[in-house]
């Protein structure tokens, strides 16, 4: 049994590597920014996470008991990935790209959020507690 | 086995963080260079668990933890200065 959880903590310490470096490979090769975005917020994420489970199953072997910190980054790591991304993103589109050129149409009155007012922004709420934009139409 | 896995996994990652400062130092945008940092710190992070582990020890994981919340902290911060101009409005 020693012999099980010995290696099922080393290969997902090594599946952690492996898509750790395939993450900042990619980041490092990938010809544009958002394609860049691709590696290090989905595979350096799935990387830790599994260096996170090995660590977590390797204190339990080793303590006895569950640590909760290892949950705690993970979580954390999680639920920061995707707002990470997406402010990056936006500060990306706000420098560099061209909203007539690059971007393609919103099918909406309103154009992109990072470059268009919305047409209900007078008032005091912000428009994510109002009703959606389609709906009132 | 664990000590082959660590040296395996300490390599990947510090290759990792290596490719990162390379997309640090090109660019081309300011926005790569944020998000070579922002993978800098997550690449940092488990650094830091790996080395709890070849250490046997749970007090990195307070350090990774502190390390995850800045992280994100200063990402959100400089894109919010290059979004806005100003961190807090």
């Amino acid at each position: 049994m020693d012999f099980f959880l010995e290696l099922l903590v080393a290969g997902l310490i090594v599946f952690g590597g492996i898509f750790g470096l395939v993450g900042s490979y990619g980041l490092a090769k990938l010809p544009d920014l958002m394609t860049r975005l691709h590696g290090p917020t989905k595979a350096t994420t799935l990387g830790v996470g599994s260096v996170l489970v090995a660590s977590s199953v390797f204190i339990l072997k080793l303590q006895g008991s569950i640590s909760a910190h290892e949950l705690l980054i993970a979580i954390f790591l999680l639920l920061t990935a995707p707002i990470t991304a997406n402010f990056i993103a936006k500060s990306f589109l706000h420098r560099q790209a061209n909203p007539e050129t690059d971007l393609p149409p919103t099918g909406t009155e309103c154009g992109w959020a990072s470059f268009d007012v919305p047409p209900d922004s007078d008032d005091d709420e912000p428009s994510s507690l109002t009703i959606p934009r389609r709906n009132q139409r | 086995m664990i000590d082959y896995a660590l040296a395996f996994s300490f390599g990947c990652f510090a290759v990792g963080l290596l490719l990162n400062l390379y997309r640090l130092a090109k660019g081309p945008t300011v926005a790569d260079r944020v998000l070579a940092l922002d993978t800098m710190v997550i690449n940092g992070i488990a650094v830091l668990i790996l080395y709890g582990i070849a250490k046997g020890t749970t007090v990195y994981f307070e350090a990774a933890l502190l390390f995850a919340m800045v992280g994100f902290i200063s990402t959100v911060a400089y894109c919010r200065f290059i979004l806005r101009g100003d961190i807090i409005e």
